[in-house]
């Protein structure tokens, strides 16, 4: 049981079956958003964890002070996620049987005073944070280490839980792709969700079907890119930043045979059995078309088959902004499939200009 | 107007103006140029850039990592030369770790593994480790310089200074 579990979570396989509930989630939300789901959600992962703790790897990541805050997050994601997503299934009922929202019942319009109303609940709500915060701080103690030497790292060396994911990431990526151009645009998405929707149902309830594929879109990268690659960081790298399942003993000599290569080097070498070419650009001429073709040639292709409705809807620059913004994302699992598949490494590599993509 | 209070000119206005702006930028400046001050450490404590490594018989063929620890720098002796390797990875300047067992590199932050003559092999290391200059003083002890480094895919590994004969 505890061997299928590791091999399941092998990065490769538990990506794909995350994608693949995801996807079912988005088609199914009826029955994933309901009650029912919601009670069976919480006794699985109940009864995984309790389960999982009688295992002493198991235990001892998960009750590793790091590693506390990342379970509490995974508890809240959970229940942040299904309590919205159940709040819109149910407006989306009534929106269909012909009712306002549940927001916009007359009984659920009239205003209250913010004192107290508000004020008591902020207030008890500051007890209720500190009373936590005192706790926490005498139940674990600091995770310090000694005193920083620049020519040693701890192994595994890992950032904060909250860069766990964008870690992740950098095992894909050049650190300059995914320690500054994908947070930038990231960070320039989200900043410019409000600009690029102007859908204005949801606006004051909630709801999933009204606005299917922007939550859909968000949940994608929120869920499937960010929180699942800060467990995979936290809970499933080990030294060496190896793999290690979720009940495998962390040992210091698990060998995986990993031989990456660049692209060029498949193209060249392995397609066309001559060696590199000496000219830089000729010699990543594969990936450069590639990833051109990708970013800019995809678009007519997308919007032929896909996006007429949007462009429609959106206006032009905002639709090629958004499916530019939608592309870069979808880059990160292509990148990771391109890796476990084929061992790829790189698709543009020039470490003469810094550029590796 | 009132008694007592002289009106300014236009000319006397521009002139407090101009000391009052001067004043006022001055201190600015100044309390920036502290600032700026402050954001570099009095003293530096860092290893020095070149180093003696003793002899060349000292080492045995292979990695030797007694170097590591104090100046960042691995010596790799392999049929009759030796060179003096950085120990940053190329790809986000973690540490790597030496195995002994495995015989490469691996480092410890995103996985990229190196073969003992620091050729990237693994991970998303994008280029092979860095080399140091390395030569012999007159009493036939290895001087390693830091300052200079060598970089494979520049084609600089050949070039004299980048490993000596032993």
């Amino acid at each position: 049981m505890k061997a299928v579990f590791n091999f399941l979570s092998q990065p490769q396989i538990s990506f794909t079956m995350t994608i693949i509930l995801f996807i079912v989630a988005i088609q199914k939300m009826e029955f994933f958003a309901s009650k029912k789901f919601g009670w069976i959600l919480l006794f699985g992962t109940l009864a995984f964890f309790g389960w999982g703790m009688t295992d002493s790897v198991f235990f001892g990541t998960m009750s590793w002070p790091d590693n506390i805050p990342i379970g509490i997050l995974i508890a809240i994601v959970l229940w942040s996620t299904w309590f919205s997503l159940h709040k819109g299934v149910e407006n989306d009922k009534r929106i269909a049987a012909g009712e306002p929202p549940l927001e916009g019942t007359p009984e659920n319009r009239e205003k209250v005073w913010a004192w107290p109303n508000l004020v008591y609940t902020e207030l008890f709500a500051i007890i209720a944070c500190t009373i936590f915060l005192v706790a926490w701080a005498i139940i674990f103690k600091a995770p310090l280490e000694e005193p920083a030497n620049p020519t040693w790292a701890p192994n595994p060396a890992k950032a904060p839980w909250y860069f766990l994911g964008l870690q992740e990431m950098l095992v894909y990526f050049d650190p300059w792709m995914a320690g500054v151009v994908l947070p930038v645009l990231i960070i320039v998405g989200l900043v410019a969700i409000p600009y690029l929707d102007i859908n204005p149902k949801g606006n004051g309830y909630y709801t999933f079907r009204e606005r299917k594929f922007a939550i859909s879109s968000f949940l994608f990268g929120w869920l499937v890119l960010w929180i699942f690659l800060i467990i995979v960081g936290t809970f499933l790298r080990g030294p060496n930043w190896t793999f290690y399942g979720p009940f495998e003993f962390w040992d210091h000599h698990k060998v995986v045979a990993e031989n990456n290569i660049n692209l060029s080097e498949i193209f060249w070498i392995k397609l066309f059995n001559t060696g590199l070419p000496k000219n830089i650009f000729l010699r990543e001429i594969a990936g450069i078309l590639l990833s051109v073709g990708y970013l800019f040639g995809s678009i007519p292709l997308i919007t032929k088959f896909w996006g007429k409705r949007y462009l429609e809807g959106m206006g032009k620059v905002r639709y090629y902004l958004m499916i530019i913004l939608m592309l870069t994302m979808f880059s990160l699992p292509i990148k990771m499939y391109l890796r476990w598949l084929i061992n790829l490494k790189y698709i543009i590599f020039m470490p003469e200009f810094e550029l590796n993509i | 107007m009132s008694v007592g209070r002289q009106k300014l000119n236009r000319r006397e206005f521009f002139g407090w103006l101009s000391i009052g702006w001067i004043t006022f930028s001055a201190t600015c400046a100044g309390f920036a140029s502290l600032v700026f001050r402050y954001l570099y450490p009095n003293v530096v404590f860092e290893p020095p850039m070149d180093f003696i490594a003793g002899f060349p018989s000292e080492y045995e063929e292979g990695v030797d990592e007694r170097w590591k620890n104090g100046f960042g720098v691995w010596i790799y002796k392999n049929e009759g030369t030796l060179v003096a390797m950085s120990n940053i990875c190329t790809h986000l300047g973690c540490v790597p770790n030496w195995l002994p067992a495995e015989r490469k590199f691996k480092c410890p932050c995103h996985g990229s593994g190196y073969y003992p003559n620091g050729i990237n092999f693994e991970g998303p290391a994008p280029r092979p480790l860095e080399r140091y200059k390395v030569s012999l003083s007159a009493d036939g002890k290895i001087i390693v310089d830091k300052s200079k480094v060598y970089r494979y895919e520049k084609g600089e590994w050949g070039n004299p200074g980048s490993f000596i004969n032993v």
